[in-house]
């Protein structure tokens, strides 16, 4: 085991019966990068990230999070992990304030009240800590989310579409954040996300899928050149319409 | 054990902070038991009027059977329905994604269903005391063990029930409202076990809720405490709490392998 491995993932698999959504996907996150998962709708991001976070059995494969095999001991790896999507909700009936102490329950986080505190004035919530969840903005949402994401201080970080639905300057706001926190934290973030812009500027390596499959990885600037595109999008296209021999680009 | 147990409070701690903002939910836990009391009550009420004598014997058998009849209906919706509410709160994916296991979400859910049924079920025997002069409490501690047994029966099937919403998502919702109306001909609420045929007996005799109300029924007319039937409340319910919890673990496992977790609300 690698034990500067926020993530280990050797052979993941997961079928449907016929369906193969995810393929033998092998990779390794090192603590405290920041790495991006692309592909197209349907690639196998969500059912990898799911997988990571042991509420789907890989069907085939293996995966270890901060030393913890997922198999057997996951309770301790969610404990030192977190997640984030706009596609879960908080409950809508909650002040932010409530549901943010309800998870830092459920995460046996120290100091609840302080640690809420702390993060209203990092993630400038304190005008919304009494608002139902509900009567949020999509902005506001995002900051609570992500507050709901950090309040066990996790070592891991998995975003599903962080700034989606954003305006451009709440997203620039939430990456900008996002940047600061992981060189702050030293925290591993495993970001799956449709805009390429945002990748290109937070992730210092890209797993690429399709159809289940990791077809082309590494730096973002790394696959630009391989492709010999001029940003990440079109590299994106490329796969995504199968522009490219991917077996070769994938050397 | 301490994190465990805070874990199991901010389940808690999350749907008590919904009924604190939500009067009308907290007006629907009393209002069926409350309406459940009143049509019996003045049922039992007219049946004193015309037998007599027998009639408060009557009124006492038919409100006990009533009042602790909810105490199992309301542990059992109470538990599903908190099950239910992280579902169409699109809550569960967070949840299930917490340290929170699934045995501490059982207890949360516990603790909450014995909430809900308490503040479902004491108003109404309350008024049954004030309305019409039964005090349940009055055939004394062994209410308790009546209150205990039949709440543990609605854990029991609330546990069955939360297996097949993992199972089969929201469609299977109804399930929470209707499925221990389906056992009241069998739970022997309002008359002795006795009165079902001979094959029915069988099946009743593997309701722990029909022993209760023999229980009660004994200590109603004869005064007594029937530790037998007492007894055998508890060992089945027992029985079936382990049973449905090793169904509810299993079907929870099974979810994880099937992905039905990642879309069970819709």
């Amino acid at each position: 085991m690698t034990p500067d491995a926020a993530i280990r993932a050797e052979g993941l698999t997961k079928r449907y019966g016929e369906t193969t959504a995810v393929d033998a996907l092998s990779f390794t996150l090192p603590r405290g990068a920041t790495w991006g998962l692309l592909g197209g709708n349907g690639a196998g991001k969500s059912t990898t990230i799911a997988m990571l976070l042991g509420i789907l059995v890989p069907s085939e494969g293996h995966v270890t999070v901060l030393g913890h095999d997922m198999a057997r001991d996951r309770f301790a790896a969610l404990a030192r992990m977190n997640f984030s999507s706009p596609y879960v909700a908080l409950p809508h009936r909650l002040t932010v304030a409530e549901n943010l102490r309800v998870y830092a329950h459920l995460y046996d986080v120290p100091r609840a009240g302080a640690r809420i505190a702390e993060l209203a004035e990092a993630l400038q919530l304190g005008e919304i800590l009494n608002r139902p969840a509900g009567q949020l903005s999509a902005g506001q949402k995002t900051r609570v989310a992500l507050a709901k994401a950090l309040v066990n201080r996790p070592e891991l970080l998995l975003l599903d579409e962080p700034t989606a639905s954003l305006d451009p300057d709440t997203g620039d706001w939430v990456r900008s954040w996002l940047e600061r926190y992981r060189a702050e934290t030293g925290c591993a973030i495993l970001l799956a996300s449709h805009n390429m812009a945002e990748v290109e500027r937070l992730c210092g390596h890209v797993l690429m899928m399709k159809r289940g499959r990791l077809v082309a990885e590494g730096s973002p600037a790394a696959l630009v050149a391989r492709f010999g595109r001029d940003n990440l999008e079109d590299v994106f296209l490329d796969i995504a319409r199968d522009r490219r021999a991917l077996g070769k680009e994938r050397a | 054990m301490r994190a465990s147990l805070r874990r199991i409070w901010g389940l808690v701690y999350r749907h008590l902070a919904l009924y604190r903002r939500s009067w009308p939910r907290l007006l629907e836990l009393m209002y069926w038991p409350v309406l459940q009391m009143l049509v019996w009550g003045f049922v039992t009420a007219y049946l004193a009027g015309v037998q007599q004598n027998t009639a408060s014997v009557a009124a006492g058998v038919l409100l006990g059977g009533v009042l602790l009849w909810e105490v199992a209906l309301r542990s059992q919706m109470g538990f599903a329905i908190s099950f239910l509410e992280e579902i169409w709160s699109r809550n569960l994916g967070h949840v299930f994604v917490s340290p929170l296991r699934p045995g501490e979400l059982v207890a949360g859910l516990v603790v909450m269903a014995t909430l809900r049924m308490l503040v479902g079920v004491l108003p109404a025997v309350g008024l049954a005391w004030l309305l019409y002069g039964f005090g349940l409490f009055a055939l004394g501690p062994v209410v308790v063990l009546f209150f205990a047994a039949l709440m543990m029966m609605g854990w029991a099937v609330a546990l069955g029930v939360t297996a097949v919403i993992l199972r089969h998502g929201a469609g299977a919702e109804p399930l929470a409202w209707s499925v221990l109306f389906g056992l009241t001909p069998f739970a022997c609420v309002f008359y002795p076990l006795s009165t079902l045929p001979a094959a029915l007996q069988w099946v009743a005799q593997a309701i722990p809720a029909a022993h209760v109300f023999e229980g009660m029924r004994a200590a109603l007319l004869q005064g007594r405490v029937d530790l037998w039937h007492l007894g055998a409340a508890f060992l089945l319910d027992a029985l079936w709490l382990g049973l449905l919890g090793r169904v509810f673990l299993a079907q929870f496992e099974a979810a994880r392998r099937s992905g039905a977790l990642l879309n069970i609300g819709e």
